[in-house]
């Protein structure tokens, strides 16, 4: 497999009138080609703003984020990001929230509006394209906003806590779901979760950040013997046990 | 789904009667309230019981409309006022919303003009009125101009106030696409702020009627605050109640127009 995405040394210092905050730490990693990476850490630590970094969304970083071999300066194409909750806009009909992404672009071309058809036609959603966001059930709207995110034809999906709006029975079938659409499609994906079940169940690769500044702690490798891997699968091998106390006790919490 | 009356429950046909009744009995105290009003008003006048020079009554007030019907200066002064209103109302809601744009687009020229924004907000805009008569003149101009500065400054806050509260999770989004700030004023801000956009425009319905009465008070020689100024100057409170009247209908009339635009407008929206 190859890095298709590369960090070296990042840091990020975010500056107040009162202080300068270092968010950030001399941060290094890759991420392979049609890997699944979660990132936890500590409350706080600054996995969103590493993940803000990632998405070019945060220009004043220091060290480098390369994508498909390219220094990146600002949100490249290859990118796709979901938020914590689905931001699937009520003023639009789901059809129209899952173009938004195209229209911003400006690829809304046949081809990919026929491809983004397809996604909601896969994905159980386009006999609901009509409806407004309200209309469906927590699921069907995160399910929406992948599909949002798909559109666009990204290498890399940035998932931002992205369950954890939900309610924990949703979010079990979320994970599943998002999980499967995400192997199926074949992407890369990052996501951030202070979640170490969650993380552990998607992952192939977990990344342990050290309380603020964050630096990266460790690594761990996730493998799981099943046929069939799925994130419910996981959770109920012994293997998944032994990983979930290995992780959290290098996550060093204290209430 | 509609339900048959036979298929109904006793619970739920006691509901409805109950509802209907009360919708019922509003709607005739809404109406009763001005018969009762203005049948004792007229029969105090008649029996001596108030001064009608001072009061006037019900029935002179309609002789006094029918009399400036025929002559045609009731639709001509209605015209006058509305125009005016319509044209204030119009100007001070655009030009507001894009000077919130504008705050909205650099957060330094907002703190810049904010407090300028403050003194303008608390200054009664009323004592502006002299100063746009000499500068403008006392013509049309001068109403129009005081009808839109008494809602434009109320645009630009409430607009630039609602523009501020949108999601920052929102404009995330969209920077996430690699949206500029254009994308973000047409994908996010002005579409979630419709409802604060056409609520601003229900406050200005009001405050435009209040600058043009107000201007036509001081310069008109036309207009429904024209013809009330004039009645009361010469004592004709046939005039002066008669005017009010019809200005509180044409005010009511605008005002349902806009909030029947804004039902519309939301229910399309689906903000509901």
């Amino acid at each position: 497999m190859s890095a298709i995405m590369k960090l070296d040394g990042i840091g990020m210092k975010y500056q107040s009138p009162q202080d300068e905050i270092t968010a950030l730490e001399n941060i290094t990693f890759e991420v392979e080609k049609g890997e699944f990476i979660s990132i936890v850490g500590p409350s706080g630590c600054g996995k969103s703003t590493l993940l803000s970094v990632m998405a070019g969304l945060l220009p004043d970083y220091s060290g480098s984020v390369e994508i498909c071999g390219k220094k990146v300066a600002e949100t490249a194409a290859e990118i796709g990001y979901m938020l914590q909750s689905d931001q699937l806009f009520q003023w639009r009909s789901v059809w129209q929230n899952v173009l938004l992404g195209l229209e911003i672009r400006r690829m809304k071309t046949a081809e990919n509006m026929e491809y983004a058809k397809k996604l909601l036609k896969t994905y159980g959603l386009y006999e609901f394209s009509d409806k407004r966001p309200s209309e469906l059930s927590g699921g069907m709207r995160q399910r929406a906003a992948l599909i949002r995110t798909l559109a666009v034809r990204p290498e890399i999906l940035l998932l931002d806590e992205a369950f954890s709006a939900l309610d924990y029975q949703t979010r079990l079938a979320v994970c599943e779901d998002i999980y499967s659409i995400i192997k199926q499609e074949q992407k890369t994906a990052v996501l951030v979760t202070h979640d170490i079940s969650e993380a552990i169940s998607m992952s192939d690769r977990v990344i342990v950040l050290t309380k603020r500044p964050a630096t990266v702690r460790s690594i761990h490798k996730i493998s799981f013997d099943l046929d069939v891997r799925s994130p419910m699968a996981c959770r109920e091998t012994a293997q998944f046990r032994v990983y979930f106390n290995d992780i959290w006790r290098e996550l060093d919490v204290h209430v | 789904m509609y339900m048959y009356k036979e298929n109904m429950s006793l619970q739920r046909k006691n509901y409805l009667s109950k509802r209907r009744k009360n919708k019922t009995l509003i709607t005739v105290c809404r109406i009763g309230i001005v018969l009762v009003l203005f049948a004792a008003w007229e029969i105090a006048a008649d029996i001596g019981a108030i001064d009608t020079f001072i009061t006037s009554k019900p029935s002179r007030m309609v002789q006094t409309a029918i009399s400036l019907f025929k002559t045609g200066d009731l639709l001509r002064h209605i015209g006058v006022t509305c125009l005016e209103t319509v044209v204030g109302f119009l100007i001070g809601t655009v030009t507001g919303t894009l000077t919130a744009i504008l705050l909205w687009s650099s957060k330094t020229l907002a703190s810049i003009l904010e407090p300028y924004l403050i003194v303008l907000n608390s200054l009664p805009k009323i004592a502006l009125g002299p100063i746009f008569i000499i500068w403008i003149g006392s013509g049309k101009t001068a109403i129009i101009v005081m009808a839109l500065t008494i809602s434009l400054i109320v645009t630009v806050l409430e607009v630039y106030t609602a523009f501020s509260c949108v999601s920052e999770e929102k404009i995330k989004l969209i920077r996430c696409f690699g949206g500029s700030k254009l994308d973000v004023l047409l994908k996010v801000v002005l579409p979630s702020n419709v409802p604060a956009i056409v609520n601003a425009l229900k406050v200005n319905v009001g405050l435009s009627w209040v600058g043009v009465i107000v201007g036509e008070f001081l310069v008109s020689k036309e207009g429904l605050g024209y013809l009330i100024v004039y009645g009361s100057q010469v004592f004709q409170l046939d005039l002066v109640m008669t005017s009010t009247l019809i200005l509180a209908m044409c005010a009511t009339a605008m005002y349902q127009c806009v909030a029947i635009a804004e039902k519309r407008l939301i229910k399309q929206s689906n903000y509901l």
